[in-house]
């Protein structure tokens, strides 16, 4: 179910990281999940998929996920254990894909440039507030919407869905 | 309310929707393309058992057209399965082409309809004056067990392209240019109109081009007011009935922006991203390795016709690869019948038969490091088309035809 304190390492990439490089085009085929979670960022980052921890944050420039509507991009981000992603703004495809997995997707103008890699950051998805391991007020992230906080407190779409086909 | 907000308002039966709401709406044509064997599982997850309207979803098996490795082979085998126990008969097997041209061809895709499937160049549709747009694959099995979605109504962006382009500049060029100004993160979650007297003057397959790259900027979908050059187009393969919406004319835009398109040259997307956009004649002479002619954005009849005139008792450059993909069957029909594919296999061109081949990077025809490639295609991310080494320059069909015959980048002026 979904966790109001996020906390985690942090994992800085640039702006505009498209889904070739989140998951490139030539790992589409595979749909095994644990394959899946194998290529995690590796267009962008080859050793991420082993570095990344359970928890950890994925801290971007804006347009995080632009690109292509393939949900492995999104599979593969929660598969490997990333707790969030935070960005200025994301590729809307990307957007409604990590929603509806459940994967919390937060909107902030500015952490990418207030946080350096490897450091520990806890998010209150409920305040907003984002903090560095002393306590340290950060930044904010936009307020998570009421649909969208409907889908992850429900764990994702699907276990919504399921229950109108029971 | 705009023209698209109208089509949301239909499609979820109210009679008026605002920005920013969100909104469920009942999706006329429901396409799943062949990457996604997910749709079929999350269909399982959600505990759906039938589709609740089979007549409207369509299979296209596109984009490993036709499959290289057993596991391409065994997706497609299954969606096969999955259509046939659905009852569900529009499956455009791996003889079609390109989902969004094959829509196009049939007359599918059509003025005041509401388009989604599971690929992020369905604003292409936006074309037809259709409310297009591309989602994922649990996002589709849900269209497939309900038939709706949820959408937000989107904030509409205005661009109006007036002015005359010159000899050698295509929609192409003028979309990259503004993709190019504007940012690949410009239009991230809202809509894209298109008006203008040289919008007015293109034909439907530049306008798709148009309409195809707002993707590149973030756009959820695209618009063209249908005009007597759309009415023909459907008319000639049989789309009758439809609803054209109008804007009215007291709608409020989230901005208005004019270019004009007398004063744009043609343009070249350098690595690594589409937005990195520069004008063709800084490059000029670039050594290049492959020129890939196809996809949804520039493997249409026009694009095919353009190169084949460029290449018409030439060659292309030795050591050169160029790789000639048309984007439907009908595309390569209407092609051979009339002399291109003749004109460009004697040039030198390697012919692939319509799919999206290499355009994402899958297979038939994938870049080495180190390699260039001059590309009609949308997207020159790293490692789109192969090896994350390899350097990726979007242009129009016309430049990439000029470059073949050259090796290298080369301005398609002289060639006209």
């Amino acid at each position: 179910m979904f966790e109001k304190t996020l906390c985690g390492r942090v994992f800085l990439f640039g702006k505009n990281v498209d889904t070739d490089q989140i998951y490139p085009g030539r790992f589409v085929e595979l749909t095994d999940i644990d394959d899946v979670a194998k290529h995690a960022m590796e267009g962008a980052d080859p050793e991420f998929a082993a570095a990344c921890g359970k928890g950890d944050i994925l801290v971007a420039g804006g347009n995080f996920g632009c690109g292509s509507s393939r949900e492995h991009a999104a599979d593969t981000l929660k598969a490997v254990g990333v707790g969030a992603v935070v960005a200025p703004s994301f590729g809307r495809i990307f957007y409604r894909n990590g929603i509806n997995l459940g994967l919390p997707l937060l909107v902030c103008p500015d952490l990418h440039s207030r946080v350096t890699a490897g450091e520990r950051i806890s998010i209150d998805v409920k305040s907003g507030e984002i903090r560095d391991e002393s306590g340290q007020l950060l930044s904010r992230i936009q307020p998570v919407t009421g649909y969208m906080m409907h889908i992850l407190e429900s764990g994702g779409i699907k276990p919504l869905l399921r229950g109108q086909f029971q | 309310m705009h023209a698209l907000e109208k089509i949301l308002a239909k499609k979820s039966g109210k009679d008026v929707v605002r920005t920013g709401e969100i909104v469920n709406c009942a999706v006329d044509l429901a396409g799943i393309n062949d990457l996604y064997l997910q749709t079929v599982r999350s269909f399982r997850e959600i505990n759906a058992k039938r589709m609740v309207n089979p007549g409207q979803v369509v299979m296209f098996m596109d984009h490993y057209a036709p499959a290289s490795t057993i596991i391409q082979a065994d997706n497609q085998k299954r969606f096969r399965a999955f259509f046939r126990e659905q009852g569900a008969e529009l499956v455009m097997d791996v003889n079609e082409g390109v989902c969004h041209q094959v829509l196009a061809d049939k007359g599918f895709s059509k003025p005041g309809q509401l388009i989604v499937i599971t690929d992020s160049h369905t604003t292409t549709h936006g074309a037809f004056g259709a409310f297009g747009t591309g989602v994922g694959a649990t996002d589709m099995a849900t269209i497939l067990a309900t038939g709706k979605l949820w959408f937000r109504v989107p904030e509409i962006i205005r661009i109006t392209i007036n002015g005359k382009t010159a000899p050698g500049v295509y929609a192409k060029d003028v979309i990259l240019h503004i993709i190019g100004k504007l940012g690949a993160d410009h239009a991230v979650y809202k809509g894209v109109e298109f008006a203008g007297e040289t919008v007015s003057s293109w034909s439907v397959s530049e306008r798709m081009a148009l309409c195809n790259m707002t993707t590149e900027m973030g756009a959820k979908c695209s618009y063209i007011q249908p005009d007597g050059v759309t009415g023909e187009f459907l008319r000639e393969r049989g789309a009758t009935h439809y609803e054209i919406m109008h804007t009215d004319d007291d709608f409020r835009y989230a901005e208005e922006l004019c270019f004009d398109a007398g004063e744009i040259p043609p343009q070249l997307a350098a690595p690594s991203s589409v937005d990195n956009v520069v004008p063709l004649a800084g490059h000029l002479g670039l050594r290049i390795d492959q020129a890939y002619l196809g996809s949804c954005t520039g493997g249409r009849l026009e694009d095919i016709a353009v190169a084949a005139g460029i290449v018409k008792g030439r060659a292309i450059a030795k050591g050169t690869r160029f790789l000639v993909v048309p984007a439907s069957r009908k595309t390569l029909l209407d092609a051979m019948e009339k002399g291109y594919i003749r004109s460009l296999v004697n040039a030198g061109a390697t012919l692939i038969t319509p799919s999206c081949a290499a355009c994402l990077g899958t297979h038939q025809g994938l870049l080495a490091p180190g390699e260039v490639c001059i590309s009609a295609t949308n997207r020159n991310f790293p490692g789109r088309m192969g090896s994350t080494e390899a350097a990726i320059y979007l242009a129009s069909p016309a430049t990439v035809a000029a470059s073949a015959l050259e090796g290298a980048i080369a301005d398609p002026s002289p060639y006209l």
